[in-house]
């Protein structure tokens, strides 16, 4: 019988991951700092037709762009003259598990079946479990979905708890763990007994699988206006949002639109905190994931993290809980769309962009997400009210994550914040570079780091050599 | 009722790491307390009692062992109460869009 403690299991990671991937990733490996990030996305995954076609299948894909059109209006009249920009949505609901991840689902699926594993293993607590469960549900696999959801008293996040019940319905076995990172352990072990393939969020057919997204709101916009949008906000948490529906706009030839992610301001909240994990409203789309990963994407549950988002995104903006569940509201009473609220990160901050926009560009929000009981802005903040969270209507820069959510009083009061993305570049690199000095980089590694942090090569020897004299 | 029946839908308990033993790199909150896990499935005993150590059959079809804590169990997921904060929202944007709001 095999050793299953901590330690022993976190040993075996290498070959449980290999075997539950099938995919080498030594072979990406340069030896240093770098790999090559396209060969893996181009060997290890599917291209654009064929992701499309999977997709068909099983009816993933080709979701409604909606113009918001009274949401638009609203934010003219209170932006300056001139100003106010047309938002659009993808209606990414509209997909069959509820939300843009049965894209990044389906590619996995197809591709366990195809090689004949039995079932799908996914470590989350989002809803990628259900977008697993149902794509597993239509291809004939089983599916078992690991998530965090209770903190030590046995309370459990209300929007996780719903998407346990969703994937639950869906068939999958749902595994509750209470707040850890050691969800990692258990994942393992689930792998290592079932030999169920690795639907990890962050491999290739993971991240390809949202490509489609991107390429989709290219030909959409293109369709309806007549020209290519300017603007492209999404959620940001782990980075395949950002980074698959960057890669879509690309390969759409979409190259000099604005990516723009959003994040939820959860600033001094500790993900790992038993404490913290249930003084917060949103378990997605937030700071932090949406820091740790765009600073250090190599974290995952997989060697190699196929969602790279400082490669794509050119701003990263904040957003505070209060002003996500005010823009809910706008969403459902003037577009009678009932969606979110943590998907409409990106819709609360477009408000505020548009607003700084000329009124003849275009910007998009790449993704709505079904809303259900948990899952919604009055249960979310009964929940916050019972954890000793302060609600009040006010201006939401008396916002304090984890103490106080502040209701705007008004559209005007909402507002993005910047996150200076020089500095999350430098902390990026800082990260990879590690805490020893190890002399000069081969320029295979400067020229991974300048593709990783969108800089020149040039200004990424400058800052290596910075940070290597401080080592 | 106590008792569960074979076949009947139940959640199971188990500790993964008791305190103590968790990873190094938690916060001390979090190195004070088990990691838990909870499992639904079908009974695999004739009988059992809650608080006894039992087996299920998941959705996925695996065998899992662990102690009977809940006979069929609720989802206590629902809309909660309604929000005073939340409630007016609709209707002053849409004054405020139909030019009878206070716009700054």
């Amino acid at each position: 019988m095999s050793n299953n403690s901590y330690q022993a299991v976190i040993a075996r990671k290498p070959e449980i991951i290999r075997k539950a991937t099938g995919i080498d990733y030594a072979v990406f490996e340069s030896g240093g700092i770098s790999f090559d990030y396209e060969r893996m996305m181009s060997q290890a995954a599917y291209n654009l037709d064929k992701i499309r076609e999977i997709q068909q299948q099983t009816g993933v894909g080709n979701t409604p762009l909606l113009e918001l059109k009274n949401m638009t209006a609203l934010a003219r009249q209170v932006a300056g003259p001139g100003k106010g920009a047309r938002i659009f949505i993808k209606d990414e609901a509209c997909n069959p598990s509820g939300s843009f991840k049965a894209r990044r689902a389906s590619v996995s699926v197809y591709h366990a079946k195809q090689h004949g594993y039995k079932g799908v293993v996914a470590a989350t607590s989002g809803n990628f479990g259900a977008g697993i469960a149902s794509q597993a549900a239509m291809r004939g696999l089983k599916s078992i979905i690991v998530q965090e959801v209770f903190d030590s008293h046995g309370i459990g996040q209300p929007e996780i708890l719903e998407k346990a019940r969703a994937c639950e319905a869906y068939g999958a076995e749902v595994l509750q763990l209470t707040v850890g990172p050691e969800l990692f352990y258990t994942f393992l072990l689930v792998l290592e007994q079932t030999g169920y393939f690795n639907a990890s969020l962050y491999s290739p057919f993971s991240i390809a699988g949202i490509e489609t997204l991107g390429s989709e709101i290219a030909e959409q916009v293109l369709a309806s206006t007549g020209r290519k949008p300017d603007v492209i906000i999404a959620t940001h948490a782990g980075g395949g949002n950002v980074t698959g529906t960057s890669r879509g706009l690309q390969r759409a030839g979409c190259e000099s639109t604005q990516i723009v992610a959003a994040s939820v301001d959860l600033k001094g909240l500790h993900m790992a905190s038993d404490i913290d994990f249930n003084r917060k409203s949103f378990t997605t789309g937030h700071t932090g994931f949406g820091m740790p990963f765009a600073t250090s994407p190599d974290r995952a549950d997989v060697p190699r993290n196929a969602a790279r988002p400082l490669r794509y995104m050119d701003r990263y903006v904040t957003v505070t809980q209060g002003e996500v569940f005010y823009v809910t509201e706008m969403l459902a009473t003037l577009e009678g769309l009932e969606r979110g609220p943590a998907g409409n990160t990106s819709l609360t901050a477009a408000f505020a962009l548009a607003q700084q926009m000329g009124r003849d560009e275009i910007i998009v929000v790449q993704e709505t997400e079904y809303t259900g009981a948990g899952k919604h802005p009055s249960p979310q903040l009964t929940f916050a009210k019972k954890n000793g969270i302060e609600v009040r209507r006010g201006n939401p820069i008396e916002n304090v994550p984890g103490k106080a959510i502040i209701i705007p009083e008004h559209p005007g009061q909402i507002n993005i914040k910047d996150i200076n993305l020089d500095r999350v570049r430098q902390s990026y690199l800082r990260n990879a570079l590690g805490s020893v000095n190890n002399g000069a980089l081969s320029p295979q590694d400067i020229e991974f780091l300048a593709a990783e942090t969108k800089l020149e090569v040039a200004i990424v020897e400058k800052k290596v050599s910075e940070i290597q004299a401080n080592l | 009722m106590s008792k569960a029946e074979q076949g009947d839908w139940v959640q199971i308990y188990q500790v993964i790491l008791p305190a103590g033993q968790r990873a190094p790199q938690v916060p001390v909150e979090t190195a004070g307390v088990p990691l838990e896990m909870w499992v639904k499935g079908f009974l695999v005993e004739k009988q059992a009692e809650v608080g006894t150590d039992v087996t299920i059959r998941s959705l996925a079809g695996r065998l899992l062992q662990g102690k009977l804590v809940t006979i069929k169990p609720d989802y206590e997921v629902n809309y909660g109460s309604p929000q005073p904060e939340l409630l007016t929202i609709g209707v002053e944007l849409r004054a405020i869009l139909e030019g009878n709001g206070n716009v700054e």
